[in-house]
């Protein structure tokens, strides 16, 4: 074994990771700002697999080119959900709020089965086979187009947070959510526009994971548990938590099927949350409750 | 006004009379037709190979009808999930069905048994590896299909006669297999059979992996980091596209790929998936008799019925599922009864000489075992299945070491 062939397996659980980062960041921007935990976060993630699926076999659109408008739709989605269902449900119990997503995300995933079937549906990319050598470094292009896609994502949604007055008054409310009232800013709006954006990364993760794996209604509830282990471990509410779980997942993951048994990956992911759980259960970076 | 009372009278109680004693013959003709369920994944992660068996599976009943055979089919999706296979054999029985075909998955193919048994309706295994299917005591079960013992015995001797046919010199060899019951119990006979096969090379490794799993990158990374001469595969239906593809993406060129006896590198889709990426890989599994009277009588069938399918392609799927449901229909025609014991006992005593794959009579031994399948060296030429081996079937010879990934046109 050379330090070439650890090097690749290495770079391969970066990339994947900074993409699975991507999705639980929306997860994270949710839960960070609203409270409310999305348990239907997979299955919406699977839509948007099967949107852009849809996309590329009908219209040959590139899911690096349909990614912003569909993050946009999401965002639209993401809204139009808050407003009309999620928020009435804000202020009230946690096992409410988990009865209420988790049907919603039954709904989708037997919706996805009644009109695709349960088969994966594979997007096949003209560069489906290409790769890139460094040196003794060789990574595929579609993992590298959507790790890169997935960091330009993300260090836009950080920039949106950090410099708008948008995502300046969405920070005052989920560090004072009374203060942020009396000062006069609407919550339900900004409530609404926050789980936008969390279903606008859920999109543009969609669309760039149909380069990493074939879309299908079973990868729903897989992606919600990853997504939770990836915030859980980075930390909740934490959005550099997500990427940095994300990619402590990936790694995990690889390294793991590579040195041990490559059929008992997620094994090791449950380990590493069990080990952020004992040893730092608000999350690597997650703040103090 | 008056009205005509209908009162029975004596041509009415003759009509009457005539139409009880017609009864049962009405009735003995509509049992001339055996109700046959055909339980196969065509949805799920095995859909490709049970659509194959489903497309053999529809154009049956007119073959076996020109046979003399008679069957009435009801087709079932059991998803590539055991617990579906187990529900819908159960609701298929309560239906009607006098005998169960299927379902290409072992584990599916356990939990029908497992309801067939108690129910005292024959299962005829179609497609099926996994030896506990006849090594588990079932008085109603047959397989015409080899064990997994089998496949790899006939599999690894195959693999020593492609070597010394091209006198390709291979060193090293890594077994990458699937993770499932059928890939496992092929893992456990490749542990038990490759020591004394006798074969040139050395085993580096044996990598178990999970067929659904997204993406082969990291097993691939695995096998790479080992650079054997001879990649051995146990793979299902997509995953060996996925295999192909990560092999290609990390620029791994193994000297050849060989299956010492398992599906997935024959599917349609695996072809169109890679296109030329998918040339040249062996398989050493049973194969149609392409001289056999039957095989053409199917082969004719399938055309009109299958344009977008080349029967090369699927002859491995579509003959073992017609010839179980032959199997089936040959018993009920010899027992003329459907009742479940009755039929059991006339297809334990079946004897088939002219049939579709390779290979002698169809035959069960005590278990329910065809013990007499053997198998050919398959390679992937120009996108079909061409023949290399044995000698006497091949149509061409095989070739090793593969072109490279990008030497292909």
């Amino acid at each position: 074994m050379t330090f070439a062939i650890v090097l690749n397996v290495l770079a391969e659980g970066v990339l994947t990771g900074l993409v699975y980062g991507l999705m639980a960041l929306g997860l994270s921007v949710i839960f960070g700002v609203v409270r409310v935990v999305n348990f239907a976060h997979g299955e919406f993630t699977v839509i948007a697999m099967y949107a852009t699926f849809v996309l590329f076999q009908y219209f040959r659109l590139d899911p690096l080119v349909i990614l912003l408008p569909l993050a946009a739709a999401f965002f639209v989605i993401g809204y139009a959900l808050q407003v009309a269902i999620i928020n009435p449900f804000v202020g009230r119990a946690e096992h409410e709020q988990f009865i209420l997503l988790v049907g919603l995300a039954i709904i989708i995933v037997n919706t996805l089965l009644m009109i695709f079937g349960p088969d994966a549906r594979p997007v096949l990319l003209p560069y489906a086979f290409d790769s890139y050598a460094v040196g003794p470094l060789i990574v595929d292009k579609p993992r590298v187009l959507s790790a890169f896609a997935a960091l330009v994502l993300a260090a836009a949604l950080f920039g949106f947070f950090r410099f708008t007055r948008t995502g300046t008054a969405i920070r005052a409310c989920a560090d004072n959510l009374v203060g942020a009232a009396v000062v006069g800013l609407n919550v339900k709006r900004l409530y609404a526009f926050t789980f936008g954006l969390g279903m606008a990364c859920v999109g543009a993760a969609g669309a760039l994971l149909v380069a990493i794996a074939d879309a299908s209604p079973s990868l729903a509830s897989t992606y919600t548990l990853l997504a939770f282990i990836i915030v859980i471990v980075g930390g909740l509410g934490s959005m550099a938590g997500a990427l940095l779980g994300g990619v402590l997942i990936g790694v995990s993951e690889a390294l793991a099927g590579f040195f041990f048994l490559p059929s008992m990956k997620s094994m090791f992911s449950f380990a590493l949350l069990i080990v952020v759980l004992v040893l730092r259960p608000r999350g690597l970076l997650g703040r103090r409750a | 006004m008056t009205r005509t009372r209908m009162l029975p009278n004596r041509r009415h109680l003759l009509a009457g009379a005539a139409a009880a004693l017609a009864a049962p013959s009405l009735v003995r003709a509509q049992a001339q037709a055996l109700k046959i369920a055909v339980v196969l994944p065509r949805s799920g992660y095995l859909a490709p190979a049970g659509q194959s068996c489903y497309r053999g599976a529809v154009i049956a009943p007119k073959v076996l009808s020109d046979y003399g055979y008679k069957v009435e089919l009801t087709h079932i999706d059991c998803e590539s999930n055991a617990d579906v296979a187990r529900t819908q054999t159960e609701r298929a029985i309560d239906a009607g069905a006098q005998a169960i075909v299927g379902a290409f998955d072992s584990a599916s193919t356990l939990a029908m048994a497992q309801v067939c048994e108690p129910r005292k309706v024959p299962l005829v295994v179609n497609i099926g590896a996994a030896p506990q299917l006849t090594e588990q005591g079932y008085q109603y079960l047959v397989r015409n299909f080899p064990t997994g013992g089998m496949l790899v015995t006939n599999g690894l001797r195959l693999i020593n006669d492609v070597l010394a046919a091209t006198k390709f010199d291979a060193k090293t060899a890594v077994f990458l297999h699937a993770n499932d019951t059928f890939g496992t119990a092929q893992r456990a006979a490749m542990d038990k059979l490759f020591p004394t096969a006798g074969l040139p090379f050395q085993l580096l490794d044996s990598i178990a992996y999970d067929p659904k799993a997204q993406d082969l990158s990291v097993e691939v990374t695995k096998v790479r980091a080992l650079n054997p001469d001879l990649l051995l595969v146990v793979t299902r239906a997509t995953d060996a596209i996925k295999l192909v593809r990560d092999m290609v993406r990390q620029r791994f060129e193994p000297k050849g790929i060989i299956s010492p006896g398992s599906p997935g590198l024959y599917d349609e889709e695996f072809y169109q998936a890679l296109g030329p990426l998918s040339d040249y890989a062996i398989y050493n599994i049973p194969w149609s008799n392409p001289k056999a009277q039957m095989t053409q009588a199917l082969e004719a069938a399938f055309k009109p019925a299958n344009p977008n399918f080349r029967f090369p392609v699927e002859c491995f799927n579509v003959g073992f599922t017609f010839e179980a449901l032959l199997v089936a229909a040959a018993a009920f025609k010899k027992a003329g009864s459907a009742d479940g014991t009755e039929l059991m006992k006339a297809i334990r005593e079946t004897n088939i000489t002219d049939h579709v794959m390779i290979g002698p009579a169809i035959k069960f031994d005590a278990k329910g075992q065809n013990v007499g399948i053997p198998s050919a060296a398959v390679q992937n030429r120009d996108r079909t299945p061409t023949v290399t081996l044995p000698a006497e079937v091949a149509t061409a010879a095989p070739v090793l070491p593969m072109p490279g990934w990008q030497n292909r046109s």
